[in-house]
């Protein structure tokens, strides 16, 4: 029989976590509920779950950088809640309105409690401070309905990293209970708006997924575009006209440095990493003429030109496994979408509807592109690599730029107001459901989603 | 409000012959007097000496030299193809450049509203290198030229319509101090 299949008990299972500094420690995955384990449902958006986050418990409260630990207990559900009622799938209670549960009670639910509010789901537990001053979270999901449990987690990061232990909870109930791969824990690159319509000062920002710990990388005084996280989040490659010409630059965000991905007098722009993280994707305007090139993020690669149309090609989003490129092109005389192989060959029309079609992005679940349809209005729609099954999102003014959480499941995107010329950000279920806003300090465009945090 | 729209629309028509009775760029509306660049305008003028008249060679001067809105040529929807009247246009500029062979310009592309970032930052590349090929063309040194394109990101006209977009679909030279 496994350790883990022995520990019912807290005080054993804390004695498995294991911690480390950076990186969210998690334990080992827990056995699978030997019996009444409930089978997974189909993910349909049009069923919503009840599920009640209560409090966490504090088995003895301390003060930590980032507050009492009691008080984190109830912040934790809170963003545990948060996040699962944002994802449109479930209808959360609590933490507030719900009694305070005791020690015991994490292991122990009082199911029948809970059966009587009424709900289907109930996460519960508990936020200990260390020894070494860090954070261990406790986070159990139980079935109410089967009276079991199903899904349990622990977590041991620095007090200040505390709200990405919540995402990690509330990913791993989002996953258990739909199917779905995870993507709370997870950050946006986007560039912040303000100012007038013809004077707009746009900054380089980051923020996580839901909208917290946000910064502003750069002042404002250069006009940035179109960031890009690198899948390790080390670095943000996007546009800057700091030396007033366009140009994409890779900022490093631990040093607060910057440099060109290549020297040229030509303008680069619209710049995408690979999966890997390996090469940078580019579009580059010689002479007016605008072609895709890849270059090592190295830093001291030779450019590749991948397309040779004397129109416009432009962006680009590499596949998941970084063998395909999807790109626009106005080779046909208007903006439409093509795919083409890792090195050039094979450049292939895929769009044929309505309209001009922009900004493709290849879901990181690599079954769908995503992209602008412009047809008066602008709107966010996907469709499959081969060009069919369009489906538009959205339907407003102008909604442009369309990207992918990490889980291929949700799409942000950002949207223009007719007349003043304000942005903001907006999430999509692939369904088309559950529209909504990203809060901002101030206003948003180019989101870009980055994958979820190790 | 109206007066005042009619009170220009006249101005309009009577100084700049260029312009006026062109179908295709014909504007009801005008844009704001022209300014250079479109944005970042300094208080004082540095064109002007203490006097306050212009300097030759200044950018004041090859605004008033080639007329209102003699800066700058306009496109239609996704076009950047320089036609007949946009000819007479630059003409005028590379006469003024011609006068001060010192000088040199930025042509800066620009794009409306209605497409996406990325295209339209080539795009309003493309519109200035057309401008710039066609000065070069009629003799300009292309050493003297520069480009850069804002995309959309700097609109002259700040509507969100046919009008506003027709003057933002532009490639402006200005000169370099």
């Amino acid at each position: 029989m496994s350790l883990f299949a022995l520990n019912r008990k807290l005080a054993s299972f804390l004695l498995l976590i294991l911690g480390t500094q950076a990186a969210i420690a998690q334990t080992p995955p827990p056995p699978a509920p030997a019996t009444d384990e409930p089978e997974l449902v189909e993910f349909d958006t049009s069923k919503t779950r009840s599920i009640a986050v209560p409090a966490l418990v504090a088995p003895s409260p301390a003060d930590t950088p980032a507050g009492n630990s009691a008080a984190l207990g109830r912040q934790i559900a809170e963003v545990i809640s948060s996040n699962l009622r944002a994802s449109g799938v479930f209808e959360t209670q609590g933490p507030n309105g719900l009694r305070m549960i005791g020690l015991a009670e994490v292991t122990a639910p009082q199911f029948g409690y809970w059966k009587a509010r009424p709900v289907e789901q109930l996460v519960q537990g508990f936020v200990r401070v260390g020894g070494d001053g860090n954070l261990t979270v406790g986070c159990y999901l139980y079935d109410v309905g089967f009276g079991n449990e199903t899904t349990r987690l622990g977590f041991n990061v620095p007090p200040r990293e505390w709200r990405r232990a919540a995402h990690k909870c509330a990913d791993a109930i989002y996953s258990r209970l739909t199917g779905e791969l995870p993507f709370f824990d997870s950050r946006i690159a986007y560039i912040a708006e303000s100012g007038p319509k013809n004077k707009r000062i746009k900054r380089l920002a980051i923020m996580d997924s839901d909208g917290a710990n946000h910064r502003f990388i750069t002042n404002g005084q250069s006009t940035a575009l179109t960031p890009r996280f690198s899948p390790s989040y080390k670095s943000i490659l996007y546009l800057s006209y700091v030396d007033g010409n366009p140009r994409i630059y890779v900022y490093d965000i631990d040093a607060g440095r910057q440099r060109l991905i290549t020297q040229s007098n030509s303008p680069t722009f619209a710049p995408r990493w690979s999966p890997d993280g390996q090469t940078i994707l580019y579009s580059m305007a010689v002479s007016g003429n605008t072609d895709v090139y890849k270059i090592s993020a190295s830093g001291n690669g030779t450019p590749v030109k991948l397309t040779s149309s004397p129109g416009i090609d432009v962006g680009g989003s590499f596949s998941p496994d970084g063998r395909q490129i999807v790109f626009e092109s106005d080779r046909s005389g208007s903006q439409q979408i093509y795919v083409m192989n890792a090195d050039g060959s094979n450049q292939r029309r895929i769009s044929f509807g309505a309209g001009r079609y922009a900004t493709p992005e290849w879901s990181p679940r690599a079954d769908l592109i995503a992209f602008t349809r412009i047809a008066g209005d602008f709107r966010v729609g996907t469709m499959r690599p081969d060009g069919s099954g369009e489906r538009l999102l959205t339907n407003s003014w102008q909604d442009e730029a369309p990207t992918w959480a990490p889980n291929g499941r949700v799409i942000q995107f950002f949207r223009t107001a007719k007349g003043s010329g304000k942005t903001s950000i907006w999430q999509v279920d692939l369904t088309g459901s559950n529209e909504r806003q990203l809060p901002t300090p101030v206003d948003g465009s180019d989101p870009a989603w980055g994958p979820v945090l190790p | 409000m109206t007066k005042n729209t009619i009170k220009m629309a006249a101005l309009l028509l009577a100084s700049t012959a260029l312009i006026a009775g062109c179908g295709k760029k014909k504007v009801d509306t005008l844009p704001p007097a022209a300014e250079g660049t479109d944005y970042g305008q300094t208080p004082t003028d540095p064109n002007a000496n203490a006097a306050g008249q212009i300097i030759p060679g200044s950018q004041e001067d090859f605004l008033q030299q080639v007329g209102q809105f003699g800066d700058r040529i306009l496109f239609e929807t996704d076009r950047f193809n320089v036609d007949a009247e946009d000819q007479a246009t630059l003409q005028r500029q590379a006469q003024w450049l011609a006068q001060y062979p010192n000088t040199r310009i930025t042509v800066e592309g620009h794009a409306d509203e209605r497409g996406t970032r990325d295209y339209n930052l080539a795009l309003g590349e493309r519109r200035a290198n057309s401008a710039k090929n066609f000065l070069v063309s009629i003799g300009v040194d292309a050493s003297r030229i520069q480009t850069v394109s804002y995309g959309k990101e700097r609109p002259s006209a700040l509507g969100s319509d046919e009008q506003a977009w027709a003057q933002n679909r532009r490639a402006v030279t200005v000169t370099i101090r």
